[in-house]
């Protein structure tokens, strides 16, 4: 029996894990997927905003602003990418100048720091290759970005460091609630039984609430599709940019990643598909349309990979974080857009409602908060080089050579949780570069089947039914060259 | 001698495909005593050794092998030779001294990060293959998505199976060797889509690897959606209209698990890049003097680094001479600048070298933007050749010899591909 169970392990479950983590209780998340990280939370824009967007009357506009602020001290403990790049919200016209002021005054009363306006003059000089017709900027310094899966990862691995059980390829199924336990039901007749259970099931998490009979809420998931454009446009703007925000949408983004590279995105459309990760060629037409009088020189041209995310809107349209009439079924559901900079507020929120429904922490002494993130060869310097490879010669085995990535920091990846060649790419890179794992898959999944101890036709891209390779039907054709390496 | 590597040399040969081993033997050719070759796999080969089947050395031996016995013919030369070869070795940079000796930064799993010494260096690091970030194709993202490269690597090094109904987009050689070896194995192949009105392999593939094994190949054609959850599940195949997009009105879905891509090759020049050489943006290969020496002297690039290639048998002839320029160079010869400039003119899409010097005979090899047939091949008005047929496809050779070259004293001459008996055009 276990005080917690945490069902989802998106950014939400994850940073809730690692807060219970710091107290003695005993806390077990369950995840449907074959690593954590690879819904919602690997499809978004990495934004950690400042928080002026959304109005302080809404729980993701108190949330956001909180979040926000958490970030530096866990960055500074858990060792992922995030930098405040900051950002401009640009006005197309005098007409918008006016939505500006009023979100410098929505932001300067949430306490957002250092918001500006900008004429177009200083916005020339400092973004040079946003359009020119562009009239005023609003900017805020803290808005930042980070690599979000890397977020998740070192979440989780600071959760299960103190602690916590994780259990993968773990869908729940059903919940029966009784007197004082919720019993979870898993594929073949494997159960879990919890004191409370959390609710961060994400685009899902209205299913589940229906497993316990809830039905107060609903989620209708919106798709947002993301352009990642090519290297060779690094620099071209330093900010985050997005235009001033209509009635009907947010408006596209540009977006330069924490690795740099430029993304533009997102368009949101409601589907009625909980699985719906496709782009479309709708979805392209509106990116790139729109982004002309923002930054004429991107166009679709320059794309080199592109993605879907599902935002899971509630009925409410803000979030669903709290205790329901089935005791000890706590929703932290609908974590819409600010959901990735709101999760560490949501996290302390989460714990105090835990407090407030009755159970009692005794906080850990021993709570060590600090994870010491990947290893990053091709980041050193040359005699850091040196000695890595001195002290473990796989650090001499490129792995993968556009990212420069070693044998030793994909090994290092699945000591610390991946299960499948994305969860490795997403970890330590390999497979990230312009020739998109040509080179480095074979010899990734050498590597996993090795260290999982698992057939080669067992190996997968992201766990389920992504298989990579099957057996040859017939032997007679023996490979030739035999085994590489 | 295999495993063995000194502190300084004459010659560095980065890559150890059939350019890097043939680089080394012209450069050993030429006279140097030191010649090192580097290579990050554990053997020296590159990219022939998954190529198992035969039509390699047809016109260099006048016999057909497989890849890997071409590449043993040139391996055992370079030992009786005494070439040194380190494999498992990758490199990631040279620094020039002011002097002009390089230094080649080494890391290999046993003798850690290092350095070489050496006089010149030839760059032989092959190509990669396209992906489908360069087509931009619409769709989900999951398993069963991979270049016919890597298929190819699967299948005959590793004996398994990219999957089980398979589609190809781009009628790449690879692609279409992968088609009948797939079919071979016992895979369902959908059919090979090509978003051009002719193939980009050989004809010779298309024949031998598609018709004679019954797999259709649908030219103006391309995969304009990708469906599936976890694995690939389906394709939306649909002709293309002038402008190559998609007509969706006629599209149609295919079943499959697999999407193999073979859209094309592209050099591998991250590391010229970083070395600040200069590189053509047409073949994406370095610019190259007569004696394929890049921007930065002493350093010189043959084989698929320097332009794609479809024959192994062009990439050893182009690599023996580039070897032996390297090998002079590192002797202390230092040939008169070139003076003429070669320029792609009509229908031409590049070619190489870039520049000329009336002093020695020159191999020319450049590709046709558009098939032609039959056509006049005109360099200046130096040279006219009566060819049957060009093809994208197919890679030209021209043989010019300093006779010609020495009635001309411009400073730069085209080269024209003009329809035979068609108009003229300037
Ligand atoms: C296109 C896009 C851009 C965005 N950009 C930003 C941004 O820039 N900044 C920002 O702050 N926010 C952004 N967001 C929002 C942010 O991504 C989400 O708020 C956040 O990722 C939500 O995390 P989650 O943990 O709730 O959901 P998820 O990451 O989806 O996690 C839910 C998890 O629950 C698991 N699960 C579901 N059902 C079950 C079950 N029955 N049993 C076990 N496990 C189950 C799923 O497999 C999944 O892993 C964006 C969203 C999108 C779509
Ligand atoms: C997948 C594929 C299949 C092909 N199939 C055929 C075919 O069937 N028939 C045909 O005629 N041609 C084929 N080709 C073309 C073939 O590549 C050429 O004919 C020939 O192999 C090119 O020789 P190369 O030495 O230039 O390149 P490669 O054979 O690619 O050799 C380059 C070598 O350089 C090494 N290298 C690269 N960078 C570094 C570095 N930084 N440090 C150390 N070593 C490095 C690589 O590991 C590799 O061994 C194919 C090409 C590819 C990519």
């Amino acid at each position: 029996m276990y005080d917690v169970a945490i069902i989802g392990g998106g950014v939400i479950g994850c940073a809730i894990a690692r807060e219970l983590s710091r107290f003695h209780i005993r806390t077990v998340l369950l995840e449907r997927n074959a690593e954590v990280g690879f819904g919602t939370t690997k499809t978004n824009s990495g934004i950690i905003h400042a928080g002026h967007h959304d109005s302080a009357d809404t729980l993701k506009g108190r949330l956001v602003v909180s979040g926000s602020l958490m970030f530096d001290q866990l960055a500074q403990e858990l060792n992922f990418g995030f930098r405040r790049i900051g950002e401009l919200v640009v006005a197309r016209g005098d007409e918008e100048v006016g939505t500006l002021e009023k979100l410098k005054a929505l932001g300067d009363e949430k306490g957002v720091p250092g918001l500006e306006i900008w004429d177009a003059k200083r916005l020339r000089r400092e973004e040079p290759n946003l359009s020119h017709k562009l009239v005023a900027a609003l900017h805020a310094p803290s808005a930042g970005v980070i690599n979000p899966y890397e977020f998740a990862f070192a979440l989780i691995e600071s959760a299960v460091t103190n602690g916590l059980e994780l259990l993968v390829d773990s869908p729940v199924l059903d919940i029966d609630a009784g007197k004082d336990r919720l019993t979870l039901h898993l594929p073949e007749g494997k159960t879990i039984e919890a004191g409370f259970v959390l609710n961060c099931a994400g685009v899902f998490s209205d299913k589940v609430a229906g497993m316990v009979g809830l039905e107060d809420f609903s989620i209708r998931p919106r798709k947002g599709e993301e352009y990642m454009l090519d290297k060779r446009l690094e620099g071209l703007v330093r900010r985050l940019v997005f235009p001033v925000p209509t009635k009907t949408s947010k408006g596209i983004l540009v977006i330069p990643t924490f690795d740099g590279t430029i993304m533009v995105g997102p368009t949101a459309e409601d589907t009625d598909d909980r699985y719906d990760l496709a782009t479309t060629y709708e979805g392209s037409e509106k990116v790139f349309g729109f982004i002309r009088d923002i930054c004429p020189s991107i166009t679709i041209k320059d794309t080199i990979t592109e993605f879907a995310g599902l935002r899971a809107v509630s009925s409410t349209n803000d979030f669903v974080i709290g205790p329901t009439r089935v005791r000890g079924f706590i929703n932290v559901a609908g974590i819409q857009s600010p959901g990735l900079t709101a999760a560490p507020a949501i996290a302390i929120h989460t714990r105090e409602i835990l407090q407030a429904e009755g159970l009692v922490m005794q906080p850990k002494d021993d709570f060590d908060p600090v994870v010491a993130g990947p290893p990053r060869f091709a980041t050193l310097q040359t005699d850091e080089q040196k000695a890595l490879v001195e002290s473990d010669p796989l650090f001499g085995k490129i792995a993968c050579r556009c990212e420069l990535v070693t044998e030793a920091e994909i090994h290092h990846a699945i000591d610390h949780g991946a299960r499948t060649l994305d969860g490795i790419k997403f970890r330590s890179r390999a497979g990230m570069g312009r020739c998109q794992g040509g080179f480095c898959t074979s010899r990734c999944m050498d590597i996993l089947s090795e260290r999982l101890e698992v057939p080669l036709e067992e190996v997968t891209k992201r766990g389920g039914d992504s298989w990579m390779v099957t057996p040859m039907q017939n032997e007679q054709h023996p490979p030739s060259t035999g085994e590489e390496d | 001698m295999l495993g063995r590597v000194e502190s300084s040399y004459d010659v560095v040969v980065v890559g150890g495909g059939p350019a890097g081993m043939a680089a080394a033997l012209g450069a050993r050719d030429s006279g140097c005593e030191r010649v090192l070759i580097l290579d990050r796999e554990p053997e020296a080969g590159g990219i022939l050794l998954q190529c198992i089947h035969s039509g390699f050395g047809l016109h260099y031996f006048k016999e057909e092998l497989t890849g890997p016995e071409y590449a043993e013919r040139f391996f055992e030369r370079t030992l009786d030779h005494d070439i040194d070869i380190l494999p498992d070795s990758y490199v990631s940079g040279v620094a020039i001294d002011s002097d002009g000796t390089k230094s080649v930064r080494v890391l290999n799993s046993e003798r850690g990060l290092s350095t070489v010494q050496t006089r010149s260096v030839v760059l032989a690091m092959g190509c990669r293959e396209r992906t489908r970030g360069s087509v931009r194709i619409p769709g989900t993202r999951p398993a069963g998505i991979m270049t016919a490269g890597l298929a190819q690597k699967l299948v005959n090094m590793r004996g398994l199976l990219p999957g089980r109904r398979v589609a190809i987009l781009g009628s790449g050689d690879i692609g279409l060797i992968m088609a009948r070896r797939l079919v071979l194995e016992g895979c369902d192949v959908a059919g090979v889509f090509e978003l051009m009105p002719y193939s980009n392999g050989l004809t010779r593939n298309v024949v031998q690897c598609l018709d004679d094994f019954g797999i259709p190949l649908h030219l103006s054609t391309t995969v304009a959606y990708i469906d599936g959850r976890d694995r690939v599940e389906r394709i939306t195949v649909a002709p293309v209209d002038d402008t190559l997009a998609p007509i969706m009105g006629r599209s149609r879905d295919v079943e499959c698990d697999t999407l193999l891509f073979s859209i094309g090759l592209i050099p591998e020049n991250e590391l010229s890049q970083s070395l600040g050489i200069e590189l053509d943006v047409v073949t994406g290969g370095p610019l190259v003097s007569s004696t394929l020496e890049t921007s930065m002297p002493g350093m010189f690039a043959c084989g698929n680094v320097l332009h794609v290639h479809d024959l192994v048998d062009f990439v050893t002839q182009e690599s023996l001479r580039a070897g032996r320029f390297a090998g002079e160079w590192a002797q202390g010869l230092r040939r008169p600048k070139d003076n003429i400039q070669l320029l792609p003119g009509d229908n031409v899409r590049y070619c190489v070298p870039h520049t000329l010097s009336p002093e020695r005979d020159h191999t020319i090899y450049l590709r046709c933007k558009q098939a032609m047939a039959p056509c006049y091949i005109r360099v200046g008005n130096i040279l006219e050749k009566k060819l049957r047929f060009v093809v994208p496809a197919e890679m030209i050779m021209l043989n010019l010899s300093p006779s010609l070259l020495e009635k001309f004293h411009g400073d730069s001459l085209r080269i024209d591909i003009t329809e035979a008996g068609g108009k003229e055009t300037s």
